[in-house]
């Protein structure tokens, strides 16, 4: 996945595979610039201009989307893969009734449902999310941060897609409200045997919520594993690094350890491994060759030389 | 005021008119305000990390901005090194700026875009009518290498553009310090910058206050963070603090049912945690338009009849540890 620039083309994310089974939860963090929610893009193809799909390929449901024909492709997006963006503010359309944007996607797939039965299934929606069904009549500015949310989610269910891609869902929402999305999320996912991708920059939040998880670095993965696993024993430095240095509310005076240095630019990245300069355990083969991803355990990808060599202390 | 408080306030009030359209102004007459700070006292000892916490629109914010008085109260006091800064004109106010400052959340919008790194960051020295020239440039250069963006050289001709966040987060911590303040407000500093940079400008903070002798007044939503490096910790709601203690009692010790929600909700890096979080009823309530007595009684579980009727002050439950419940009377 490339986007063009003035500068050159810009590869964004970087020989990525991931698989994810139905109702379960794979969590991919990182920092900004990272490449993670243009990898969530990626899965139906929804990369903006001047951003282009430039290799790979994407298996859904047996099918293989970036060869089906467009109109085939668009109907895969809203059935099969849905998306819940970071910011319900811009994500509705504020002047349309809540309402209104459940019958414009479902009558969109289905022209053959009526108005009246499309806001019928929007009341059920609503209250599926907790949200009182009445509120379709009311206007997005109506609502609180929390409430468009939820209504988001209600309309990336509402054709009961394969896919839930959340981007950074509740980045704008605060803590209380946050949890109560996530709880939601959660049990969508296990009543509609949905498989749910959960991008965030909040490591508390995928360790938490997610069965499996990546990690994300200047656009490649560099730890892909259980959650528990990474829990137990993360094995990229980088993945060290940024647990070390996440305060838990639950333990008494944490000594937080900050990672050295800053990410690099996408457009002119060091040579060999992308974490060395900011890596405590660098050596010389680091700096000079590309680090593949080494298969560490049953289920386990990490991509550092040290372990290759089983050297991970 | 005792000896080793830089920092009291007492029944701060801040209200902020609603705007109305032409009609609504000529013919109705009552005015609304958002109340965005409604009566909090509290003060500040010299040397520590005091934090105001809460969701946003508890009035966290605007508490800050008063307290270094960016913004006039609607009423109440603000006693800074025992000065009372609400009826001070603007040029005391301004001798006074000097040991008082601000660091703002979003490092991107708090730099001029046109002025270089070195000017902004020297740009205080010159509103004071400090340093000639000469000796504002090695100011500068000194204040950039402390706050870690070293070498100084390399960054003084930068545009704020040409630095990542994490930089400018850095420069806007150089700007603050070098009229050598004894006073900092830094509001939400690391909640705009990524993770793995986080840990490092709290430290360089945490560091930055033993170095210089600071206090600092923190303002965040983050109460990972807030316990990670506050020696004292007030929770907001609504415009009004809930609940005060050192950070321990707060974080083991909640009893503002507002604080325990709160907290419990607070996401833990530990996978298949099953934690109960406390789920609380419905929405904030409007500023606007605050609800009676106990505001936080919409929301409340042990709310009775009582909490409708009677706003609770914060009364002590032990020292150093105020709540404003009615279950904490006795």
């Amino acid at each position: 996945m490339e986007y063009w620039t003035r500068n050159g083309n810009l590869r964004a994310v970087d020989d990525v595979s991931l698989s994810v089974r139905k109702a379960e939860t794979l969590g991919i963090v990182g920092e900004s610039g990272s490449g993670k929610s243009t990898l969530g893009l990626s899965l139906i193809d929804l990369i903006p201009y001047p951003g282009k799909l430039t290799g790979g390929k994407i298996i859904l449901n047996g099918k293989e989307v970036l060869k089906l024909p467009k109109d085939e492709l668009r109907n895969l997006r809203g059935t099969e893969v849905c998306y819940v963006f970071q910011d319900p503010m811009t994500s509705l359309n504020p002047v349309k009734k809540v309402g209104a944007h459940f019958v414009e996607l479902i009558r969109t797939h289905d022209a053959k449902v009526s108005e009246k039965d499309a806001i019928e299934q929007a009341r059920k929606l609503l209250r599926d999310v907790g949200i009182q069904p009445d509120r379709v009549d009311d206007y997005p500015h109506q609502l609180s941060g929390g409430m468009r949310q939820r209504v988001m989610i209600a309309l990336a269910i509402a054709l009961n897609p394969s896919i839930v891609v959340a981007d950074e869902p509740t980045t704008a929402l605060d803590v209380i409200v946050q949890a109560k999305i996530l709880d939601l999320l959660n049990t969508l996912r296990d009543t509609y045997g949905m498989a749910l991708i959960l991008i965030t920059h909040d490591l508390s939040i995928v360790l938490q919520r997610s069965d499996n998880l990546i990690v994300m670095y200047a656009g490649q993965i560099v730890e892909y594993a259980p959650s528990e696993e990474v829990y137990a024993k993360p094995e990229h430095p980088y993945t060290q690094g940024l647990l070390k240095s996440i305060p838990n509310i639950e333990i008494a005076d944490q000594k937080l350890e900050a990672i050295a240095g800053y990410p690099p630019h996408l457009l002119n990245l060091p040579g060999g491994c992308r974490f060395w300069p900011r890596c405590k355990f660098v050596f010389d083969k680091c700096r000079k060759e590309n680090v593949p991803l080494f298969k560490t355990g049953k289920n386990r990808l990490v991509r550092c030389f040290l372990c290759e060599e089983g050297r991970i202390e | 005021m005792s000896q080793d408080e830089i920092l009291r306030v007492e029944h701060l009030k801040k209200y902020f008119p609603v705007e109305k359209s032409f009609l609504e102004k000529t013919f109705t007459r009552n005015r609304h305000f958002v109340k965005a700070v409604d009566d909090v006292s509290f003060s500040v000892s010299k040397g520590e990390i005091f934090t105001l916490a809460g969701e946003s629109g508890c009035g966290k914010t605007t508490t800050g901005k008063l307290a270094v008085r960016l913004i006039p109260p609607t009423s109440g006091k603000i006693f800074f090194d025992c000065v009372e800064t609400t009826s001070l004109d603007d040029e005391s106010l301004r001798m006074l700026r000097r040991k008082m400052q601000i660091i703002f959340q979003d490092p991107y919008a708090s730099f001029n875009p046109r002025m270089r790194i070195g000017d902004a960051v020297g740009h205080p020295l010159e509103i004071h009518g400090i340093a000639d020239p000469h000796e504002k440039k090695k100011t500068v250069m000194q204040i950039l290498d402390r706050v870690g963006l070293s070498p100084p050289e390399k960054f003084l001709d930068l545009y704020p553009y040409q630095m990542s966040g994490g930089q400018r987060q850095r420069a806007a911590i150089a700007r603050a310090l070098i009229l050598r303040p004894e006073f900092v407000v830094a509001d939400e500093p690391v909640s705009m910058i990524d993770v793995s940079l986080r840990t490092a400008i709290i430290d360089l903070m945490l560091n930055l206050r033993k170095d210089f002798g600071l206090t600092y007044l923190f303002v965040t939503h983050d109460l990972a963070v807030a316990k990670y490096i506050s020696d004292r910790i007030a929770i907001m709601y609504l415009g009004r603090i809930v609940e005060i203690g050192n950070r321990e009692t707060i974080f083991s010790e909640p009893l503002h049912p507002y604080t325990q929600a709160l907290l419990s909700a607070i996401p833990v890096p530990v996978p298949e945690r099953k934690r109960k979080h406390i789920a609380l009823q419905g929405d904030v309530p409007s500023a606007i338009d605050i609800p009676s007595g106990c505001r936080f009684h919409t929301r409340c579980s042990y709310a009775d009849k009582t909490c409708k009727e009677v706003e609770r002050e914060l009364i002590p439950v032990s020292p150093n540890h105020y709540v404003a419940c009615s279950r904490c009377e006795t």
